[in-house]
């Protein structure tokens, strides 16, 4: 071959002792006396564990029984779980009625399925986000009261918003539209406000209400996860912008609120949260616990989040800053359209990591009585006619986390291709 | 190259005027007592050795850098910390930069189509249009709908100076649009670059590609520690340089 002219060389195959199973084997496994040794040891220990929990779990274990009592000198104790599991689910929830939780949680997967899709990243995220939202309350709650207030709010919200974000690309009759949504938002405000309008609401009730003191289980903890940062998202990219900010009363602000809330555990922010916050309010005024909770753990999140979207912001060259303000762009602009697109998917792995832990760490809300996925498992241990099997409820919480958290590591990893298609070099 | 026939300037209205430019680093004088007068339609072409303040000057004029006291005056308009003046000056001025500084995570299509959608309001048809059209003056049309990162380096740039384009700017700014690249890419962006000079856009040029100075140029400046060293026609100023800093740096970029 080497004969040829330089150029009019074939391209060779790797030689064959180097792929395929054999050749992997041999050279990550068995390369010498010593590392055949150790993987046959490592092998044979392996094999033992496995054959035991097999054995534990699967081959001893008692699916259905009375009561503990029946479990006693066999295997897992899946009976426990099998009694329990509504518990473990719902908590609390009134017993006949915890068809909607089930409905709920199913309505909320189905909500972050969707949109984790990102096909549907556009105007359909708004209407899935929206419905699913009041649907996952409406179930938990039972009725729900509008306010007329809030409804006007959102108005004058929403019409802003669309004012602002498609002044650049729609056409006048739509311009229009939101102008309109936005000033009827605005005069009713000030109407309710001065007492024209009267302290009317909306009341929805399909279903009997239950107060948020007796929600429990999976529900709480995907609700205290997914609005925890859902909120803590965007807010956590406010507080990363301010902090580059060039005016100082803003930077300080943020650094300060940042420092604060990361000096601090996320249990004693809880705690001020149930406790403290209380006694500052003016009598007669209180906040819901489960929302005081949710509060506390926006906050906390926020501020993690804003650090990791600033490596994201640090970590894009100047030239793009410059590039964006050499072409006219303004502030709003260059950060909406240049330079958050770019930064957010640099930090993809890590913002995933923290949404995992938070995830886990909304069980702290145990300390200040809530019952979240984790504090239900616990509390089924209570019942003296099946003490002494955690494990079983143990392993069966951890098993659902996993199942959760995995999907989320597992998500990162597709929105990293996803998002990096064709940008490589 | 081919020799432009220089077309007269004198009755050209200014564009761009600096006056008394001064310009700190902290302690370092970065640019000192810059003065220059830009006709339109003229093409400059400023060198010098690394560090004189060049490209400091060219970022001055459209505000990347923000110069201490003197004043610039772009199109009537003189630069102040106000906002909207800025922005202005900006939407006149298209900037082409050492790295290209195309935004990766967009298509190139895409990126020539942002600014005038939202800074300028185009209707998005419109743009894409302008777009495509630019595309295949720089001579790269199939290549819309790819990302930055699937480019060469001379595609990139010619890529960036249609961005520029895109917002039809009445004077453009290169800083150093050759020296990011691999020598084979050189002449597909000098290509591009004399192609607008004889369109008649005003550009300032900071390069050492002193074929492209002695092809378009109308007036090649030598900058050397913040300071406007020497000024002349290209003619002149290859030919006989006057200052001795000049002919230093002459003797050092064109015969090795």
């Amino acid at each position: 071959m080497t004969d040829l002219p330089a150029g009019e060389r074939q391209q060779l195959p790797p030689p064959a002792a180097d792929t395929g199973a054999m050749g992997w084997l041999r050279r990550n496994l068995f390369s010498s006396w010593g590392n055949g040794i150790t993987t046959v040891v490592l092998l044979a220990a392996i094999l033992w564990l496995l054959a035991w929990f097999v054995d534990w779990a699967v081959v001893n274990a008692v699916w259905t029984a009375p009561s503990g009592q029946a479990c006693r000198g066999h295997g897992a104790c899946w009976a426990l779980i099998h009694e329990k599991y509504r518990f473990i689910f719902f908590g609390t929830f009134p017993y006949e009625q915890q068809w909607r939780p089930l409905l709920a949680v199913i309505v909320m997967v189905t909500m972050l399925g969707t949109s984790a899709d990102r096909r549907m990243w556009n105007r359909r995220l708004i209407w899935i986000w929206g419905i699913g939202s009041f649907l996952t309350f409406l179930l938990m709650f039972g009725q729900i009261n509008i306010p007329l207030g809030l409804i006007l709010f959102v108005a004058l919200a929403v019409g802003g918003l669309g004012m602002l974000l498609r002044s650049a690309v729609a056409a006048a009759p739509e311009i229009a539209g939101w102008r309109t949504l936005a000033a009827i938002g605005a005069i009713g405000i000030v109407l309710r406000l001065v007492g024209v309008l009267p302290p009317w609401s909306l009341a929805i009730a399909p279903f009997s209400y239950v107060e948020t003191g007796l929600w429990g289980g999976l529900p709480v903890t995907l609700i205290l996860a997914t609005y925890g940062l859902v909120f803590a998202f965007p807010y956590g990219i406010l507080l990363a912008l301010g902090r580059r900010s060039n005016l100082p009363l803003i930077k300080g602000l943020c650094i300060g609120f940042i420092e604060l809330i990361r000096g601090v555990p996320l249990i004693s922010l809880l705690i001020m949260a149930s406790v403290m916050l209380p006694l500052f309010l003016p009598t007669g005024m209180t906040i819901d616990k489960f929302l005081r909770a949710l509060i506390a753990v926006i906050l906390f999140a926020g501020a993690y989040i804003a650090e990791i979207i600033r490596g994201g912001l640090q970590s894009l060259p100047k030239g793009q800053f410059e590039a964006a303000d050499a072409m006219g762009f303004n502030y709003f602009q260059r950060t909406t359209l240049i330079i958050l697109p770019q930064a957010l998917r640099v930090v993809i792995p890590p913002l995933i990591n923290t949404f995992i832990g938070f995830f886990k760490d909304t069980s702290l809300v145990l300390i200040i009585g809530i019952f979240d996925f984790l504090n239900a498992a616990n509390q089924a241990l209570v019942d003296p006619n099946w003490a002494g099997f955690p494990s079983e409820v143990y392993l069966f919480a951890a098993f659902v986390y996993f199942c959760f958290c995995f999907s989320m590591s597992r998500y990162s990893k597709y929105l990293e291709v996803e998002l990096n298609k064709g940008t490589r070099r | 190259m081919a020799t432009t026939a220089k077309h007269d300037l004198s009755h050209a209205p200014s564009v761009i005027e600096l006056k008394g430019v001064n310009k700190w680093y902290g302690q370092f004088h970065v640019l000192s007592d810059i003065n220059l007068d830009v006709k339109q339609g003229e093409r400059i072409v400023i060198c010098g050795p690394s560090g004189s303040g060049k490209s400091t000057l060219i970022r001055c004029i459209n505000r990347l850098e923000e110069h201490q006291r003197g004043d610039i005056v772009v199109h009537g308009i003189t630069l102040s910390n106000d906002v909207k003046n800025i922005e202005a000056i900006r939407r006149d001025v298209g900037m082409v930069f050492q790295s290209f500084n195309l935004f990766p995570h967009l298509t190139i299509l895409d990126n020539l189509t942002l600014a005038p959608i939202w800074v300028k309001k185009t209707p998005k048809k419109e743009a894409e249009e302008i777009a495509m059209s630019l595309l295949k003056r720089v001579r790269i049309p199939e290549q819309a709908n790819k990302y930055p990162g699937q480019l060469s380096g001379g595609q990139q740039q010619r890529v960036a100076i249609a961005r520029a384009l895109c917002m039809r700017p009445k004077i453009m700014l290169f800083d150093e649009p050759t020296s990011a690249l691999d020598p084979e890419m050189v002449k597909e962006v000098l290509d591009v670059m004399i192609e607008l000079a004889k369109e008649g856009m005003t550009m300032l040029c900071v390069t050492h590609e002193m074929g492209f100075a002695r092809a378009v140029a109308d007036r090649v400046i030598f900058m050397d520690r913040g300071e406007i060293v020497e000024q002349n026609a290209p003619e002149e100023f290859f030919a006989h340089p006057k200052n001795e800093r000049t002919k230093t740096f002459l003797g050092q970029i064109l015969h090795h």
